[in-house]
């Protein structure tokens, strides 16, 4: 579903990797070993060499912002331009309430959010979009557990639901025992699988 | 009822120099920190203007279509030159300065050229008395239009350089993620004009009308070319400006939609 073939980066080895549908690969590493380097690659936000291929779809195949809209990339810092939350949706949020929000956060001032709830609302803004691969920057770095078990259920649930994959970044490995089916880990330049020989 | 010319002499413009002079005194003794500048600029006018004044006078008295397309072309580059040294983050540098320059060539110099041929009709239509001053006019004004919508898109995408990239993760068009950053560089440009247009003749009695009374024209006349100049000046930044950000959101965006600052800035050194 989701291929990744001799895909390029700086000083990193290069990286070939398969994720099937409905899985989530979990991905650890210090930081500035690469992680969201890897994760921008296949959004294809930087130069790389090798191949992506997403429901054997190639990434050069189609243009950039179609592949973006089946790749979608979570940065580990939302961004937000409009004044209100729902301008910044293209499409109607769903699973609001899965996230501990109501209707009415959808009419909330930018502004007047915390980091913790633009983190899940960034959350919701990316899923009404439908896409088919969720590449995950430490999505639950700024909540409190009962929310991060809400994300976990919320991706896990989308996965299965959709028969999407996703790749999903964290520095808790408690946490991507319990989201994902294979977890790697990064290291001088080398992505292993961790619990391999 | 044509009046006479009031000549100035060299004592009237020493006795306005006084004033700057006087200026100039009083900003030192309150230690304003105005005073060199003061003196610089004041400097620089005289002796530029000066300049400028004996080479129209030959340039008039010729009207050779080399010497004024000589002119044409230092002021065109010096215009060039000016719209970069503004800019806060500088644009790598022949590219740089062929943007400027090109869109300066296709909103001053092809409306120049437009408003001599079609509207002026001057004969021929190089006449340097309508070429020179209709072009500078022009230059002026699309060179701030320029200058300020370049610095705006640039700065403002500089600094949401991660809003853009947010934007185009979430599957947006390179032109949908900054649009609001083009509409806000398109009115910056263009401010100064519609500014001046409004408040033409009511705050204001533009430059260049003011000289053609107190040179004795008939007012309703001066009017008539003020329009005019108004007209091609809005339009010339309009289009100058369109141009440069359409040039500059190219550049700054890879065939993968993908923000690159290092094609469009010079490496910070």
């Amino acid at each position: 579903m989701l291929r990744l073939e001799d895909l390029k980066i700086p000083n990193l080895e290069p990286v070939n990797l398969t994720i099937e549908p409905g899985e989530c690969v979990g991905l650890s590493g210090e930081s500035g070993s690469g992680k969201t380097l890897l994760l921008r690659a296949i959004a294809d936000m930087d130069e790389h060499g090798g191949q992506v291929y997403a429901e054997n779809i190639a990434q050069d195949q189609v243009r950039a912002h179609e592949w973006r809209r089946r790749v979608m990339l979570l940065p580990a810092e939302s961004q937000w331009w409009f004044d209100t939350v729902d301008q910044h949706f293209s499409a109607p949020a769903k699973h609001i309430e899965a996230l501990g929000f109501g209707q009415e956060a959808m009419g909330w001032n930018i502004s007047r959010c915390s980091s913790g709830e633009k983190q899940r609302l960034s959350i919701l803004r990316m899923l009404s979009n439908c896409p088919r691969v969720l590449l995950l920057d430490e999505p639950t770095a700024n909540l409190d557990s009962s929310n991060i078990t809400r994300v976990e259920g919320l991706v896990r649930g989308y996965l299965s639901e959709h028969h999407a994959v996703a790749i999903w970044v964290s520095h808790d490995a408690s946490q991507l025992e319990r989201v994902s089916q294979q977890q790697y880990h990064l290291s001088d330049g080398k992505l292993e699988q961790v619990g391999a020989a | 009822m044509k009046t006479e010319l009031i000549v100035l002499t060299a004592p009237d413009l020493m006795l306005a120099s006084m004033l700057v002079l006087a200026l100039i005194g009083l900003g030192m003794r309150l230690g304003l920190g105005v005073s060199r500048t003061l003196t610089v600029a004041a400097v620089r006018t005289t002796v530029q203007l000066l300049l400028v004044g004996l080479i129209l006078e030959t340039v008039f008295s010729q009207a050779r279509l080399t010497w004024i397309m000589s002119i044409v072309l230092v002021m065109m580059t010096v215009a060039a030159w000016e719209i970069l040294a503004r800019q806060k983050r500088k644009l790598k540098g022949w590219w740089g300065f062929g943007v400027s320059a090109f869109s300066l060539f296709i909103s001053s110099f092809l409306i120049t050229l437009l408003a001599l041929i079609i509207i002026i009709k001057a004969d021929p239509w190089y006449t340097p008395q309508y070429a020179i001053p209709l072009l500078g006019m022009l230059l002026g004004n699309t060179m701030n239009g320029i200058a300020l919508g370049m610095d705006r898109l640039v700065q403002t995408a500089w600094q949401q350089r991660a809003v853009i990239e947010q934007r185009l993760m979430l599957g947006q068009k390179d032109r949908e993620a900054i649009r609001e950053i083009a509409r806000d560089s398109m009115r910056a440009g263009m401010i100064p004009i519609i500014n001046a247009m409004a408040a033409a003749g009511v705050v204001s009695l533009p430059g260049m009308m003011t000289g053609q009374i107190l040179a004795g024209s008939p007012p309703v006349e001066a009017v008539k070319y003020q329009i005019l100049i108004m007209f091609l000046v809005t339009s010339g930044t309009g289009f100058a400006v369109i141009t440069v950000l359409q040039l500059i959101i190219r550049r700054m965006f890879d065939s993968r939609e993908r923000l690159r600052f290092d094609h469009l800035l010079r490496e910070p050194r």
